[in-house]
């Protein structure tokens, strides 16, 4: 028996033992609480506290997942709806998102957790710090407790004189050894035992994975809609106002050049401005479309280029062999784009780094910058906005930002280069 | 003297050949794909290239990586690009050999027919013609990060279009200054700024180029 091992079981202990106060405690309490809750739902009360409760039941699940990740390997989904966007606020908004809640069928496997977690649980986990102390009890009993106590049955061992004492304290010997050799994975069994519970099966799985198909397609969708009229108005307002104002002065040129040139000549001046004006525009426009550096040489020139915009000095390193397909580089390029735009904006930054590379299939993007901090992503903000764009093609976003700052934004987008 | 010219769109092309044309430049050629460019810089070997940022097949920066591909071949090749949009990433790779002669334009510049072309002539004698709109990303970015060194506010306008590549008589021109005044205050900003004298011209200009995007790293 080395002492590693010996340390490995006896950590598993002081784990399972925490495992099991959290079932039995946290998780009856908050079972309890959310029974009530949504009884309370008929009376009225219930609206307004069941996402309160529930929010704090999906910590605690959420809290199981790490500790699954962290202590045995063990990884469990996080398969939570995300609230819409548009979410009203005030008591409308209350009611919705109840509905909500109770519709996601992550709720309804939240309750099934909660109740094995403080029965099944809550007695494996047990099982890991139990089979130490009965060991050592065991040997307590043969040290001389067995005398104070009496007669007491250690397992199917009737103790009553110091030779059956040692009897016990052989088995508990075994215990001790079984502890050793099978706590790690009775807190590992534990754990499994979530994972069945809280992970959506394969036919949950497809909805789930239709439902955010659905979801980001309609996002999409409507997005490039927006876009579309944003663009029909800027060229609208814009260019092709200014082209026919051209135009007007060119026809009042023709009219004019013979009867007093001096005004002609001061109306061909301006027609020329407008046509210049009318190209910034164009140019403008054509940047929020599409960069030309990013169609010129790919992402990673197109952010350098726009770090060069900045007014706040940005390090971009890039590290990519290839381009991703247009479409993905386009949504990375303005999702970076976005991000530095709040860092500048918002966060008071006086440095930006960027770091951009490809591995193991995901496109990656880190933008940490040396502002204030306290970035958060709500739906309907910039950063919310990012999150929904690069949803569309299975990208993530990730935000560290502690109040007082560093803010580090992730975001990865799985992708292939060629 | 005589010009290659790339560009794709023939609207444009067939401007700036009857442009030049005007001007009493020589058309060598009027290509509109890398390829065709690449080969006409290196068998007609002109004085100046007028060359189109973005070109066939690629639709990429084919046009500016076969200008400086044939710079690297021929150091000090003039070549004056123009593009729909300037950037100062790309300004910094034609710039970045040192040998001068490179010009950077947006092609609203030809709008401004004179200008225009003493541009190209100014290039194709080595010197530089860097777009304004590129000269002011850089001045707000320096600015932004350290000042310029307590310029007068006319001593930065004299910066800028020197940034510019222009001349000290053109600078006097458009600031309507005497040349000697425009003199002075390019020696006071060489020595506020702690640049090296030159009286080479298109050494000036690089040197001032050079300070400028050390800022906006």
């Amino acid at each position: 028996m080395n002492t590693s091992r010996v340390r490995g079981a006896l950590l598993a202990a002081a784990q399972g033992l925490a495992l099991a106060l959290l079932s039995l405690g946290v998780s009856l309490t908050l079972f309890i609480l959310t029974v009530l809750s949504m009884a309370f739902i008929l009376l009225g009360v219930g609206v307004f506290t069941t996402p309160l409760i529930l929010k704090l039941v999906r910590a605690h699940a959420n809290q199981r997942r790490l500790l699954a990740a962290d202590w045995s390997g063990v990884r469990i989904p996080v398969p939570y709806r995300p609230f819409p966007a548009d979410l009203r606020s005030g008591v409308t908004g209350q009611v919705e998102q109840c509905s909500l809640l109770m519709k996601d069928p992550a709720t309804w496997r939240d309750m099934r957790w909660l109740v094995t977690d403080m029965t099944g649980g809550a007695i494996v986990a047990f099982l890991a710090p139990g089979l130490f102390a009965e060991g050592v009890f065991g040997l307590l009993l043969f040290a001389g407790l067995w005398k104070p106590i009496g007669t007491y049955w250690y397992a199917f061992i009737r103790v009553d004189s110091q030779s059956t004492a040692a009897l016990a304290a052989l088995l508990g010997c075994v215990w001790i050894t079984v502890a050793t050799y099978l706590n790690p994975r009775i807190v590992k069994a534990h754990f499994k035992i979530a994972q069945a519970s809280l992970a959506p099966g394969q036919g949950a799985e497809l909805t789930e994975r239709i439902d955010r198909l659905t979801e980001t397609r309609h996002d999409a969708v409507d997005s490039s809609a927006a876009e579309l009229r944003r663009i029909e108005r800027d060229l609208h307002d814009g260019a092709q106002a200014r082209l026919v104002s051209v135009g007007m002065d060119l026809g009042t040129i023709e009219a004019l050049i013979e009867k007093d040139p001096a005004q002609a000549k001061q109306l061909i001046a301006q027609a020329r401005k407008s046509s210049a004006d009318a190209l910034t525009e164009l140019r403008d426009l054509v940047r929020g479309i599409h960069p030309p550096v990013l169609a010129e040489r790919g992402v990673g020139d197109a952010v350098k280029a726009l770090a060069l915009r900045l007014p706040v000095p940005t390090e971009v390193t890039v590290d990519l062999s290839g381009r991703p397909d247009a479409p993905v580089e386009s949504a990375a390029y303005f999702a970076i784009s976005e991000v530095l735009t709040n860092a500048v904006k918002h966060a008071g930054a006086e440095r930006i780094w960027v770091d951009l590379h490809h591995r193991e299939g995901m496109l990656r993007a880190v933008v940490t910058d040396d502002g204030r901090g306290g970035a958060v992503v709500v739906p309907g903000g910039g950063l919310g906005g990012v999150e929904r764009r690069l949803g569309t093609f299975d990208g993530v976003l990730a935000v560290s930002s502690p109040a007082g700052g560093p803010t580090m934004v992730t975001m990865e987008i799985p992708c292939a280069l060629s | 003297m005589r010009v290659v010219l790339a560009e794709d769109l023939f609207l444009l092309r067939d401007g700036l050949v009857r442009m030049l044309e005007a001007y009493d430049f020589e058309i060598a050629a009027a290509v509109e794909t890398g390829p065709e460019l690449t080969r006409a810089l290196a068998e007609l070997q002109p004085d100046v290239a007028v060359v189109d940022v973005r070109l066939p097949p690629s639709q990429t920066d084919e046009g500016l990586q076969c200008a400086l591909a044939a710079r690297r071949e021929r150091p000090g090749l003039p070549v004056l690009v123009l593009s729909q949009h300037v950037e100062q990433l790309y300004a910094r790779e034609l710039l970045a050999d040192g040998n001068g002669g490179v010009g950077y334009l947006l092609k609203d510049r030809v709008f401004e027919a004179d200008q225009f072309i003493d541009a190209v002539r100014r290039v194709a004698s080595g010197g530089t013609a860097m777009d304004p709109q590129v000269i002011q990303q850089l001045l707000s970015r320096r600015a932004a990060d350290a000042p310029l060194g307590g310029l007068t506010p006319r001593e930065v306008e004299v910066l800028e279009l020197m940034a510019q590549g222009r001349s000290n008589a053109a600078i006097a021109g458009q600031l309507f200054v005497t040349e000697r005044a425009v003199a002075k205050h390019t020696s006071n900003i060489f020595l506020k700024l702690d640049l090296p004298v030159s009286d080479d011209d298109n050494r000036r200009v690089l040197a001032v180029l050079a300070y400028l995007d050390r800022g906006a790293n």
